[in-house]
């Protein structure tokens, strides 16, 4: 079996300017996985397929990955004007400071790829929205791999990743006419269902605010989920 | 049939130079006259195995488009279980598909372990593999009285299945407390030890198991009705099946020599000598047999897990099984489930619950090409074709 590098090098020896980084995994598990641009992504698919035999696309996984504050510790140097024995003097200091950093978020699939004529894998790659709210196109690889049509259905339905060129995007679990993509990390659970009749404790509480709520008619429709 | 004979060529399977589109369901141009009959089958049909719904358009007896409906029994187990730490989903996963638990349970033990790089002790190792051999049984001795209900033998050949699932499943119930919620393994081993009493009971009953299949295969081979019914429908092809990612007695009905047990030899099965059945035909009756087939291979397997089983700890004594936390990365695991390719895919940030915890449903997946296979055919095939699927909706709507 190929080693992801040599894989890698492959997709790029034929397919220049693909774009592919190999993410590493520190799991003992050892399943380091290949980031794919999006823009080249049915090129290098096809590639695999055709060309590295493998025919066999198992499993696509959604995975939201949302906005993240990243606390960083950062050396910072600059000058500061101390008076020693009456001289005064600019010496360098350098000072540990904490930063914080907004890391974007974004929503992520996750391909496993097997061989079957070869018999061999799993070779795992990836690929990146550009955000998690308007920018959530992804191109379709149904039309290399037939078995992704149900499971990107139901990335687009649970974590709203849009599949450009799939021919038959609709929600696959939830129903028609549901709004939000209930998998997201900040999704809220709409407030419409029934409560247990012999509600106590925090359940009482919701049940009552819920009651309450209907009877001023502010509740809305099944499954419209949290506003977004 | 002659099984075991024919081998998948990998050129045939992939798409080099194959048309745009053959990968899609083909396009049926009704022949009569006037409008189509649309029909739900479903979601409360009784040939639909639980909640589930295709939406036909009929020209007289011809499916000429066939559309699958899920989520009636969705909840969304893969939400739950990030809600969760690792342990506490282990019961959840036998919910999935309700008639295998044990092959879950497995899958996903087998999941943490990539995860952990936890060791399982030899003994634990051979009660998996008599585990899920019995599971294989329960599932295919089922799948075929099904079937033959599903042709209108109402009753009596079910019940043939189901006495002798019933024996395994007492088993279960007395090695792990539940008959079908089993909830038997744990990460690094399996939950109780079984005792010598149990393994003489379990050989018991697989000594009595040749002789049922045997039974069992006469109403397969020699009912005139069921061979008119099942011969030539429904048809598969090996490349079709590998692109659309179809795995299990379904694809090796088609002719493709893929079973995970050999390929990746999870757990000890290296150890032991069996065969891959494979069918010539590709039809519905190819995957019964199929599944016949496989029913005596497992049989084999059991016999020799029985004799060769070792003493020993089922778990290691220092194995932590709740309360852990896997350093952040991710891994998948998959097993050979008795209908087809389950894995888990995992995700750890470091936190004692999965940060994404994904099922790959092999009934689902499976069910990618049940138009393919549909079109063109009558309406009562669509049955026969749907239940030579073998699905569980608790594993396709999670």
């Amino acid at each position: 079996m190929k080693t992801l590098e040599e894989i890698k090098a492959a997709i790029e020896a034929a397919r220049p300017g693909a774009g592919v980084e190999i993410v590493t995994n520190p799991s003992v598990s050892g399943q380091h996985s290949l980031r794919l641009a999006p823009g080249c992504a049915v090129d290098v698919a096809r590639f695999l397929r055709d060309e590295l035999f493998f025919d066999f696309l198992s499993n696509v996984t959604g995975v939201d990955w949302p906005d993240k504050e990243i606390a960083e510790k950062v050396k910072v140097t600059r000058q500061v004007t101390k008076t020693v024995d009456g001289v005064e003097s600019t010496v360098e200091e350098t000072v540990e400071e904490t930063r914080k950093r907004l890391a974007p978020g974004y929503l992520e699939v996750v391909y496993h790829l097997f061989s079957m004529a070869l018999k061999q894998g799993p070779i795992v790659f990836r690929m990146r929205t550009v955000n998690r709210t308007d920018q959530t196109e992804l191109p379709s690889l149904t039309h290399v791999w037939r078995s992704a049509e149900f499971q990107e259905r139901e990335i687009w339905d649970l974590y709203g990743v849009v599949f450009t060129g799939h021919p038959d995007l609709r929600r696959l679990l939830m129903w028609e006419g549901f709004k939000d993509h209930p998998m997201r990390r900040d999704y809220v659970d709409p407030d419409d269902f029934e409560y247990e009749p012999t509600a106590h404790d925090a359940v009482l509480k919701r049940a009552q605010a819920h009651r309450a709520a209907q009877e001023a008619g502010a509740v809305g429709q099944e499954g419209t989920g949290a506003a977004r | 049939m002659s099984d075991y004979k024919v081998d998948y060529q990998f050129d045939a399977a992939i798409g080099a130079g194959k048309q745009e589109g053959w990968n899609r369901p083909p396009v049926i141009e009704p022949d009569g006259e006037g409008e189509l009959l649309e029909v739900a089958m479903g979601p409360h049909h009784p040939s639909t195995h639980g909640v589930f719904r295709m939406d036909v358009a009929l020209d007289g007896e011809r499916v000429i488009r066939l559309k699958p409906v899920f989520g009636y029994l969705h909840r969304n187990h893969e939400k739950l279980a990030e809600g969760m730490s690792y342990l506490a989903s282990m019961p959840f996963t036998d919910r999935l598909d309700y008639i295998c638990s044990l092959t879950n349970n497995w899958a996903y033990a087998l999941a943490v372990e990539k995860l952990t790089g936890q060791e399982v002790p030899e003994r634990a190792e051979y009660l998996r593999v008599i585990l899920a051999e019995l599971t294989r049984v329960v599932n295919h001795t089922s799948a075929i009285g099904f079937l033959i209900q599903e042709m209108g033998a109402s009753g009596t050949p079910l019940m043939y299945a189901f006495r002798e699932r019933e024996k395994i499943l007492d088993l279960f119930e007395a090695l792990t407390g539940a008959r079908m919620m089993c909830n038997y393994m744990r990460f690094g081993g399996c939950r109780v030890d079984a005792s010598a009493a149990w393994l003489g009971a379990t050989r018991k009953v697989v000594t009595g198991l040749p002789g049922f299949v045997d039974e069992f295969e006469q109403l397969l081979r020699t009912n005139e009705i069921l061979m008119a019914r099942t011969q030539g429908v429904g048809i598969l092809l090996p490349d079709l099946a590998v692109n659309a990612g179809v795995t299990g007695p379904l694809l090796r009905a088609s002719g493709v020599n893929y079973d995970i047990r050999k390929v990746d030899s999870y757990g000890i099965y290296n150890r032991f000598k069996f065969r891959v059945p494979l069918g010539d035909h590709w039809d519905v009756y190819d995957r019964f047999m199929v599944r016949l087939l496989e029913l005596r291979e497992s049989i084999g397997i059991l016999e020799q897990a029985l004799k060769e089983i070792p003493g020993g700890p089922v778990m290691d004594a220092k194995a932590k099984i709740r309360g852990f936390r896997p350093k952040p990365g991710e891994a998948y695991g998959r097993i050979e489930a008795p209908k087809g390719e389950l894995g888990f895919y995992l995700i750890s940030d470091g936190g004692p619950n999965p940060y994404r915890y994904r099922v790959r449903p092999p009934s689902l997946i499976n069910l990618t090409i049940l138009e393919d296979m549909c079109l063109g055919q009558n309406v009562a095939d669509v049955v026969l074709i749907f239940g030579s699927v073998d699905i569980v909706l608790g594993e396709v709507d999670r």
